[in-house]
Order: C-alpha cells, then sequence, then structure tokens
C-alpha cells in the first residue's frame, strides 16, 4: 500500500521535485509561446507550496485588477487544475501580436480577443502536460478551456471554487512567464489534491514516508 | 480617517459606526451584510459554499452559508444588535467563467446565493437589496453610519444599494 502524502511528510526534497516539474513543463510551454509569438519568452523559478485557498489569495494579492484568465480541467492519473492568468494589458497584447494587429490596436476584450487567449491557454497547457506526461510516463489529458476576464480575486477563487479545489490545502505551484520586452507578464498556477501527488510522486521513482 | 476593516475569503468581520467594511472581488463567492440601524452595528461575510454538510472535517465555518451565518449571527447579538431589526444585503453569486466545461459550470454562485436566501428567511431576516448573479465579480464596501452597501464592479459606475 502506497504511503499518503500530506503537509506533514512532504519534505523539502519532495518539494524540489515539484519546482522541478514546473520547471521542466513550463520549460516547454515557454518555447510554445516564444516560438507563437516569434520572440524571447523567459520564466521565473517555480514556486511550489502547500497552501490553502484563502492564503493562495492572500498571497497573490492585487485583487481588484483586470486580468484575462483562462484555466482547464486536467483529468486523467492526476486530475489537476492549470491556470493562466495575464493581466489586462498582457492580454491586449498577445491578442494584437497573434492577430498580426499593430501593438496597442487591441484596448478590450472581445470575443475575438477571447477565443485568441483561450487558445494560447490551451497550447500552454498542453505543452506542460505533454512534458509532465512524458517524464512520469502518466496520462494526464487537458478538458477544454474556460475563460473569464474581470476581478482577479473573483477570476481566481471561482476557478478554484467551481474545480473542486476547496479542501484545506493544495499544492500550488506557481511561475510568472514574461515576453523579453516585459510587455506580456502571465502567471501560471499548476494545482492539485494531496492524494494526486501520491500518483505522481511514484511514477517519478520518489518514495513517500509512510 | 478610519480605514476600512477588510474581510477575506471565507471570512466575517463585525464593527460599528463610523467603520466601513469591505470585501475584494466576489465572483461565484457571496457576500452577505446585516446592519441593525438602530445601534448601527453591522457585519459582512464573504460566503464560499452553501453547505457544509457536503464535506468532513470543516475547519473553517465561516466557509458556508449554512454555518457562517449563524456564525456571525452570533457575533453581532453579543454586540448588542437585535435579530428583528436587521436588514440583509446579499450582492455576488455569478457565472464568471464561460466555455463548454459542463463539470466547470455547475454554477456554485446561483446554489450559495439560495442558500443564503434561504437561511436568512428561515431566520426571519428581511432582505433589503440583492445585487447577485450575473458573469461579474463584485468589490462590496458597508457603511456602518449609514447601513448602505456600496458595489463596485469592472466597467461599470458604482451602485449603492
Amino acid at each position: 500500500m502506497s504511503a499518503t502524502v500530506n503537509n506533514q511528510k512532504l519534505t523539502d526534497v519532495h518539494l524540489d521535485v515539484l519546482k522541478e516539474i514546473g520547471n521542466i513543463g513550463l520549460g516547454n510551454a515557454t518555447t510554445s509561446l516564444a516560438q507563437m509569438l516569434n520572440k524571447k519568452v523567459d520564466m521565473q523559478v517555480p514556486q511550489a507550496v502547500f497552501i490553502s485557498m484563502e492564503e493562495a489569495m492572500e498571497k497573490i494579492g492585487g485583487l481588484e485588477e483586470v486580468v484575462a484568465c483562462v484555466t482547464l480541467r486536467v483529468e486523467g492519473e492526476v486530475p489537476a487544475q492549470v491556470l493562466f492568468v495575464f493581466n489586462a494589458a498582457s492580454a491586449w497584447y498577445l491578442v494584437d501580436m497573434l492577430m498580426g494587429l499593430l501593438p496597442g490596436t487591441t484596448n478590450q476584450m472581445d470575443e475575438m480577443g477571447q477565443s485568441v487567449i483561450q487558445e494560447v491557454g490551451n497550447m500552454l497547457t498542453g505543452s506542460f502536460l505533454a512534458a509532465i506526461g512524458t517524464m512520469a510516463n502518466l496520462k494526464m489529458v487537458p478538458n477544454v478551456p474556460m475563460f473569464a476576464y474581470d476581478m482577479l480575486g473573483a477570476v481566481l477563487s471561482t476557478s478554484l471554487i467551481e474545480g473542486g479545489y476547496v479542501e484545506e490545502h493544495i499544492l500550488l505551484i506557481e511561475t510568472v512567464l514574461f515576453e523579453e520586452q516585459k510587455h506580456i507578464k502571465g502567471h501560471f498556477f499548476f494545482i492539485t489534491k494531496n492524494k494526486s501527488l501520491d500518483v505522481l510522486f511514484k511514477a517519478l521513482g520518489i518514495i513517500t514516508n509512510s | 480617517m478610519l480605514k476600512d476593516i477588510q474581510v477575506g475569503i471565507a471570512d466575517y468581520k463585525t464593527a460599528n459606526n463610523p467603520n466601513k467594511i469591505i470585501t475584494l472581488g466576489l465572483g461565484s463567492c457571496v457576500g452577505l451584510t446585516l446592519y441593525d440601524p438602530q445601534v448601527k452595528i453591522g457585519g459582512l461575510l464573504h460566503i464560499m459554499l452553501p453547505d457544509s454538510k457536503r464535506f468532513s472535517g470543516v475547519i473553517k465555518p465561516a466557509k458556508f452559508a449554512d454555518t457562517g451565518i449563524p456564525l456571525m449571527l452570533k457575533e453581532l447579538q453579543r454586540k448588542g444588535v437585535i435579530l428583528g431589526r436587521l436588514q440583509a444585503k446579499l450582492a455576488g453569486g455569478a457565472q464568471m467563467f464561460s466555455g463548454l466545461d459542463k463539470k466547470f459550470t455547475m454554477n456554485i454562485g446561483q446554489q450559495n446565493t439560495e442558500a443564503t436566501k434561504k437561511i436568512l428567511k428561515e431566520s426571519g431576516i428581511k432582505i433589503l437589496a440583492s445585487e447577485t448573479g450575473g458573469k461579474h465579480g463584485r468589490t462590496i464596501i458597508l457603511d456602518l453610519s449609514t447601513g448602505l452597501l456600496t458595489i463596485r464592479t469592472v466597467g461599470t459606475s458604482l451602485k449603492v444599494v
């Protein structure tokens, strides 16, 4: 019987592994975005924390900032949720770049913009999951993307609640992607439950203390 | 100037005149304010989910409508509020996301609104205003000097109820 991973038993080694997963998955996603935009895209070193949803909201802050958010439920051996959050200016810039418009053309979010951002989220998630799936030999299938353009607090809380992540602690892997000239800044979140981590660690050959 | 008292998600605060209580970025969550105009004492609860009975090992009762409302009521009564004088206002319960993932659109917002209204009715508290549903997030501020609730949304002007 495999041991259950929980807060207490999760060591620095485990968190390092999770950070590395974030690194590899997002490295792949970042490359895809760079190709799409034909620009250099960088990312911060991912952070992995166990946190309650309330703590996550507090940590992220800026709850009234207007953002575009794409979120996808991940089904398969490690059920999870992926979120990409771009502030309004970044989202407009992405739309301009991908629609071949002059930068500064887009200044609101219409249906066309929404589908562009949804597609970006779809593509980034696909690259992220493909990298992790290959590394851990796990099946992880993204669902269709959901979209919102509104206050960060409203968007973030609703995505976690509707995704079912309301238990006391969730794993949050977080990083910031940014385009070279800082026109785009996006937050990425990968959220999963304690019990899914067992499967992930086992697949990676990492033993959890029993 | 007094600093607004901030309420986080799944939490509540009570205070008296001339304070203001605020909660930021309600999406599917419901913000419930209760106010006694005679003593000018009131509270704000940021409800995340309708029913605690669907979960085991609840640590934060303020998260749920069924456990959070009685909790705030108790504290308000300790501070001198009379149940029969209380005025309730609620905002939030929106459907924030659009897309085709059916499992994602189970409309928790509407469930939160319905559960909150039901509990208020059972407790005999009258609802003066309900700004719920729709597709937009809301920030709400309760002014304890007047009992007025200010609602802020993205892209529209302030609304006071």
